[in-house]
């Protein structure tokens, strides 16, 4: 729609006017580390995050979201959650999962509690300015991005160029003043960051093509690396908790202390956890580490391709981060099954 | 936050996960474990599944859990379930009366191919246990269109006689002159006069043309390998074999990820899965 330019002053202000409307949340330091949160005052936002602990996932697919109330003696209602906030500073990476998110909540079966949320939510998206430890989206084609958010800000020199690119963009941006337009010099240097933002966010380096992924997978069921790093895992489901693309849920009812109302939420849930699999009659159909483990790499490298086209993981490299037993890195373990095969 | 409790439901937006209201018309015990239930649908009408779908049966308070319907859509006005008590769903499940009421979402999932593939062919079915729940579903689809297939075989195997489901059902398929009924026991009794041993000893006398027949199986997770075993040495091919599997299908439509084998999901590519697709699917079995 437009791209405009303003400096930081200009960008607090925009951030300041938006908070006295509406709900803001954005990335704030938490400690030694950063955290999405809601904003009281521009002040907060640093837009120069390097990683947020836990991904923005959580405003589209909250830790636990009611689905349903009940009465015990028959009835059931839809309860839905809209939270409407503005999301400040997504990452590109954390734009990709959101967007595939987006895919598979709303295609086969549409979810609209996935849905409503997501609607009432306009993100401004962020190019990164701090590149964190073991980020490797620039493997991944995903440290830029060219869709899917309302606005992209960049941050070139001191000033920050506004992409709005949608309707909803547009609202929250009208009533702060004028704001001057990019120049064609602004856009060759956003241009020249996005390359260089390629570069940079790769601390780990993934040798087998993205797309070749689903492939070398499919020929790598039975690898000794499986048993080898499992040997070592935890099934703590930390890499599930951090990760922006796992969406696996359980369903749990509670009763209200009345005993006859109550509720039916969901809650994250990870594949990686022992009883995950688990049917009646205490059947385990994943009951080894070892097939766990697996799983989560074929699915993020194979499963989800093959059914919607995109990878499963953005190389954000949070469960590289936060594997407790330092087996999670997705890089370390596709480069070794592809040794011998490039 | 703020929370909207939305009552009246846009037509367009349809909640996947709201339940509709059934009542409970009919219960009766079948084994120690197992219990018969009858539901009708508060709205009026039908279930409208498939013999091989499954539902999701919700107790309010308690949770959800897909159970397979056991009866054929053939049979109007009501649809019916057999539960194991085996978790909290199924033990909330053990306790309806008559009146009850539950939640039903569904049917869901694919079914056994009584329309398609099993049309003018011979029919072998080999349920190992609650196996035989699902498939019942099948088995009464067939035989109340019984001029639109052949040679119809039933096999059943059971751990123990007190383990024996549909007793009175099994009596008149056996009284049947259109169809075969073989079963037998893991465990005999004093009772007992039948066959003992595991399910898969009842193929090898079956005299079948394998290249017209349709095989639906349906056990426990340890029956399959060695139930398609029998089936090879009758030289029938993986195209013709459908077999039903058990997984966690906690949201039923494709979302939350349980009921996963490898890249298929057994709420929406199975619980019915013709195993020529799945042969090189090694969660599968």
């Amino acid at each position: 729609m437009s791209i405009k330019k303003l400096d930081q002053a200009a960008l607090d202000r925009w951030v300041d006017g938006l908070i006295e409307r509406k709900k803001v949340v954005g990335a704030a330091q938490r400690g030694d580390h950063f955290s999405f949160g809601e904003l009281t005052s521009a002040s907060e936002l640093r837009l120069d995050y390097d990683m947020s602990i836990l991904p923005p996932k959580k405003y589209f697919l909250p830790p636990t979201e009611d689905l349903i109330s009940f009465r015990r003696d028959g009835g059931f209602e839809s309860i839905f959650e809209e939270d409407p906030m503005v999301l400040l500073g997504v990452h590109p990476y954390d734009m990709f999962a959101i967007s595939q998110l987006d895919t598979l909540f709303s295609e086969d079966n549409d979810d609209i509690h996935y849905r409503k949320r997501r609607e009432a939510i306009t993100i401004v998206a962020s190019d990164v300015q701090t590149a964190s430890e073991d980020v490797f989206a620039g493997c991944m084609g995903t440290a830029t991005i060219d869709h899917g958010f309302d606005i992209l800000l960049t941050k070139i020199g001191d000033q920050y160029l506004v992409d709005i690119r949608t309707e909803k963009g547009q609202a929250i941006t009208m009533g702060f003043g004028e704001m001057p337009d990019a120049t064609d010099d602004d856009l060759d240097q956003r241009e020249r960051l996005w390359a260089e933002n390629q570069k940079v966010l790769r601390k780990h380096e993934l040798r087998p093509a993205v797309g070749y992924l689903p492939k070398l997978l499919g020929e790598s069921y039975d690898h000794p690396i499986w048993e080898e790093k499992a040997e070592l895992c935890f099934s703590c489901g930390s890499c599930n908790l951090v990760c922006p693309t796992c969406y696996c849920f359980d369903v749990q009812d509670e009763l209200n202390w009345d005993v006859t109302s109550g509720h039916r939420y969901r809650i994250w849930d990870g594949c990686m956890l022992a009883n995950f699999a688990i049917v009646a009659g205490d059947h385990n159909f994943r009951a080894a580490k070892s097939e766990r483990f697996r799983h989560r790499y074929f699915r993020k490298g194979k499963y989800i391709p093959e059914k919607i086209g995109q990878t499963g993981c953005v190389g954000c490299g949070r469960c590289v981060s936060a594997c407790v037993a330092k087996i999670a890195n997705p890089v370390e373990i596709y480069n070794r099954i592809a040794e011998g095969k490039e | 936050m703020s929370t909207a409790t939305v009552a009246q439901m846009d037509l367009a937006q349809k909640d996947i996960y709201l339940p509709d209201l059934a009542t409970v018309t009919k219960v009766a015990s079948m084994t120690e474990m197992e219990m018969f239930l009858e539901f009708t649908l508060d709205s009026g009408q039908e279930l409208g599944h498939e013999p091989g779908q499954f539902v999701e049966v919700s107790i309010p308070g308690i949770g959800e859990a897909p159970i397979s319907v056991s009866s054929s859509p053939t049979q109007k006005g009501m649809f019916q379930l057999v539960v194991r008590n085996a978790g909290n769903v199924t033990n909330a499940m053990h306790q309806l009366q008559p009146g009850d009421k539950v939640g039903i979402r569904g049917p869901f999932g694919t079914c056994f191919p009584v329309e398609e593939a099993m049309k003018g062919k011979d029919i072998l079915f080999i349920c190992g246990g609650i196996g035989l729940v699902p498939v019942r579903s099948a088995i009464d689809y067939v035989l109340s269109n019984r001029s639109q297939y052949g040679d119809v075989t039933i096999l059943f195997g059971a751990k123990s006689p007190a383990e024996r489901l549909f007793t009175d059902e099994i009596e008149v398929w056996k009284a049947r002159d259109d169809a075969s009924f073989y079963e037998t026991v893991d465990r005999a009794d004093e009772t007992w006069k039948g066959n003992v041993g595991v399910i898969t000893r009842l193929i090898p006398p079956l005299k079948f043309d394998p290249l017209n027949t349709i095989c639906l199986v349906c056990g426990p997770p340890v029956m399959y390998k060695y139930v398609v075993l029998e089936l090879w040495w009758k030289r029938v091919p993986n195209e013709s074999i459908y077999v039903s599997l058990e997984r966690r299908m906690k949201c039923g439509v494709g979302k939350c990820g349980h009921c996963q084998i490898n890249g298929l999901y057994a709420c929406q590519d199975g619980p019915v899965f013709k195993f020529a697709d799945i042969i090189e699917v090694p969660e599968a079995l």
